[in-house]
C-alpha cells in the first residue's frame, strides 16, 4: 500500500526524495479520511518552505485540510492537472496526484520522518483507534 | 494535514469510535458492516457516507438514496387540547392541517427565535406528532412540558420509532413494491399509517433532499430487515445507501435550513426567510409579541444565499464582505455537486440580500466573489 521509497508525516503527507528533488503528496489513508476531492489550492513556484509549514491547501466535500511541507526547500513544480481533476487525489495519490516538487535544503531531512513500515503501523494504530 | 481551518469541518470528517456515550440508532451495526465513516453527530454515532458524498448526492438527484435518519426525535401531544399546545409552541397554524397533513414549523421561544424546527404531523384532533431535530430532542421535549398548560400528554417517543428516508425519482417505484398503500395517492406533505414490508409504518411523503421521496416511521426492531430488504430489491434501480454528508450537500442544494447554522436561538423566522412558516394572525403564540414587533420594525439581516463565481469554496463560519467591511458570515457553505457550483447561505443586510449583488467571501487570505442568487439554488423538475 505505502511505498517503501517514501517517508511519510505524522500529517500524512508522503515525500519521495531523487537527487536534490523531494516530489510531496498526500497519503492514501489521507484521501480516503478526507472523502471527496473536489480543490486543491497549491503554492506558487519559487515560494520557500521550512519543514511543517503550510504548503497548500485541500478540500473534499465536506473538509478544508491544510497541507504541511514535511520538508524545507524552494517549490520547483506544481501538479497543475489537480486544479481541473481535484478528483485525481482520491484516485492515485501516491502517484500521479502529486502535489509540489520540491528544491531540497537538506536532502538527509527526510530521513527523519517515518519510513513505510512505520507509517504502516502508525496508520494501522490510528485506524485502531477509530474502529474501538 | 488535519490541521483543518474549519472547526466544523473538521469535525465531521474525523472518524470518531463507538464510545459508550455515543448514541445509536438501531441500523448501526448495519452502517458498520457496510464500512460507513461513522461521525459523533450531536451525540450520535452515525454514518457521514458509504461510497462518497458524490456518488450519494447523485443518485438521490438521479435514483433513489436510503437513509438512517432514525437519530431524529419524535414528540407525540395527546388529548383533548393537543392541538391549542402545538398552537402554543410552535408558529406555524396547526389549526389548518387536516387529519394525514403535516406542516413545517418552528419551536419558539418567547423571542419569537427557534428552539428548533420541526414537522408537524396530525393524526387526530387529539394527537399530534411531531418529528425533531437530533440533538435538540431533549430540550424540544422539556421545552414543549413546559408550556403545556392544557392538560395535554406530551411524550418523549424518540425510542420508539426507527426513521428511514426513501429519496430521489425512483423511490415511490423501489417503495410500492413494499406496500399495497396507494403510494401515489399520497400527496406531498401528507401521510397514512399503513404496511411497508409487512410492518406497521407512518409513511410520509416529506424530505429534506429537494426531491420526491417518503420518510417511514415504524418500531426500531424491524429496521434492518426493512434496510434489507430496500437495498437488495433497488439494486435495479440503482439504490445507494446514503449518509449524513450527502443529506446535507443535498438539503443545502434545495435550499433548506439546518438547525445551529441558518436557525437557531438567535434567529427569527422573518430574518431565516421563512415567513411563510410563521403565521402571526393565527392567535396568541410563544414568541408572537416579539416577532410582530420585529415585524414593525424591520429587520437588520436576512438570511441569502449566494453563488461563489470562483472555484474558491465558502465554509460555515467564512466573513462575507462587501468591499473590506464584514457585514455577515457564512452559515452553510460547501460544493453543489449536482449544480458543479459552490454555494452558500450567509446573513447580510437587507439592501445587500438582492439578486445579483456582488459580494465577497474571505477564504483563507483571499477575498474570494460571490453573488446574491435565488432559493432555493436546485429545484427538481416537476
Amino acid at each position: 500500500m505505502y511505498p517503501a521509497d517514501f517517508r511519510y508525516s505524522k500529517d500524512h503527507e508522503w515525500v519521495q526524495v531523487s537527487g536534490a528533488t523531494g516530489t510531496i503528496g498526500i497519503t492514501d489513508y489521507a484521501q480516503h479520511s478526507l472523502g471527496d476531492v473536489v480543490f486543491v489550492e497549491l503554492p506558487k513556484v519559487g515560494t520557500r518552505v521550512k519543514a511543517g509549514d503550510t504548503l497548500g491547501t485541500v478540500e473534499s466535500v465536506k473538509a478544508v485540510s491544510e497541507v504541511f511541507s514535511p520538508v524545507s526547500g524552494e517549490v520547483a513544480e506544481v501538479n497543475t492537472e489537480l486544479s481541473t481533476a481535484p478528483e485525481k487525489i482520491n484516485q492515485d495519490p501516491h502517484k500521479s496526484a502529486w502535489l509540489v516538487k520540491i528544491k531540497l535544503a537538506d536532502a538527509s531531512e527526510a530521513s527523519k520522518l517515518m519510513d513505510a513500515k512505520a507509517y504502516t503501523e502508525y496508520v494501522a494504530e490510528k485506524e485502531k483507534e477509530q474502529t474501538a | 494535514m488535519y490541521a483543518a481551518i474549519s472547526e466544523e469541518a473538521s469535525q465531521i470528517f474525523v472518524s470518531t469510535p463507538a464510545k459508550d456515550e455515543l448514541r445509536k440508532t438501531s441500523l448501526n451495526a448495519k452502517h458498520r458492516s457496510m464500512s460507513a465513516k461513522m461521525v459523533d453527530f450531536g451525540g450520535w454515532d452515525m454514518p457521514v457516507e458509504y461510497t462518497g458524498i458524490l456518488a450519494e448526492h447523485e443518485a438521490v438527484r438521479t435514483r433513489v438514496g436510503l437513509f438512517d435518519v432514525s437519530h431524529m426525535g419524535e414528540i407525540e401531544i395527546r388529548g383533548p387540547r393537543a392541538l391549542d399546545l402545538v398552537q402554543r409552541v410552535t408558529c406555524n397554524d396547526a389549526a389548518k392541517l387536516a387529519v394525514g397533513q403535516a406542516h413545517y414549523s418552528g419551536l419558539m421561544t418567547a423571542k419569537g427565535t427557534f428552539v428548533d424546527d420541526l414537522l408537524v404531523h396530525k393524526f387526530s384532533d387529539t394527537h399530534y406528532f411531531l418529528c425533531v431535530n437530533a440533538s435538540n430532542q431533549d430540550k424540544d421535549y422539556v421545552h414543549i412540558a413546559e408550556h403545556n398548560k392544557f392538560g395535554a400528554e406530551v411524550e418523549n417517543a424518540g425510542g420508539r420509532y426507527a426513521q428511514i428516508a426513501i429519496q430521489g425519482p425512483r423511490t415511490l417505484e423501489l417503495l410500492q413494491r413494499f406496500t399495497g398503500v396507494a403510494l401515489e395517492a399520497i400527496k406531498y406533505y401528507w401521510f397514512t399509517r399503513g404496511e411497508v414490508d409487512a410492518v406497521h409504518c407512518i409513511i410520509a411523503r416529506t424530505g429534506y433532499t429537494g426531491e420526491d421521496g417518503f420518510e417511514i416511521y415504524f418500531a426500531p426492531e424491524f429496521a434492518e430487515k426493512i434496510w434489507d430488504h430496500l437495498m437488495d430489491s433497488g439494486q435495479d434501480l440503482g439504490v445507494m445507501a446514503c449518509g449524513l454528508g450527502a443529506r446535507n450537500t443535498l438539503r443545502l442544494e434545495a435550499g433548506m435550513s439546518l438547525y445551529g447554522h441558518e436557525i437557531d436561538d438567535t434567529t427569527t423566522p422573518w430574518e431565516a426567510n421563512l415567513a411563510w412558516i410563521c403565521k402571526v394572525d393565527k392567535g396568541e403564540f410563544l414568541g408572537r409579541e416579539a416577532l410582530v414587533k420585529q415585524k414593525a420594525a424591520g429587520v437588520t439581516r436576512t438570511l441569502a444565499g449566494f453563488e461563489m463565481e470562483s472555484k474558491l469554496i465558502a465554509r460555515d463560519g467564512y466573513a462575507v464582505l462587501q468591499g473590506e467591511r464584514a457585514i455577515g458570515s457564512v452559515t452553510s457553505g460547501g460544493p453543489a455537486p449536482f449544480l458543479k457550483k459552490n454555494i452558500g447561505f450567509a446573513y447580510v443586510p437587507p439592501a445587500v440580500n438582492k439578486l445579483g449583488t456582488k459580494i465577497g467571501v474571505a477564504v483563507r487570505a483571499q477575498t474570494a466573489a460571490a453573488k446574491i442568487v435565488s432559493v432555493p439554488f436546485y429545484k427538481r423538475a416537476k
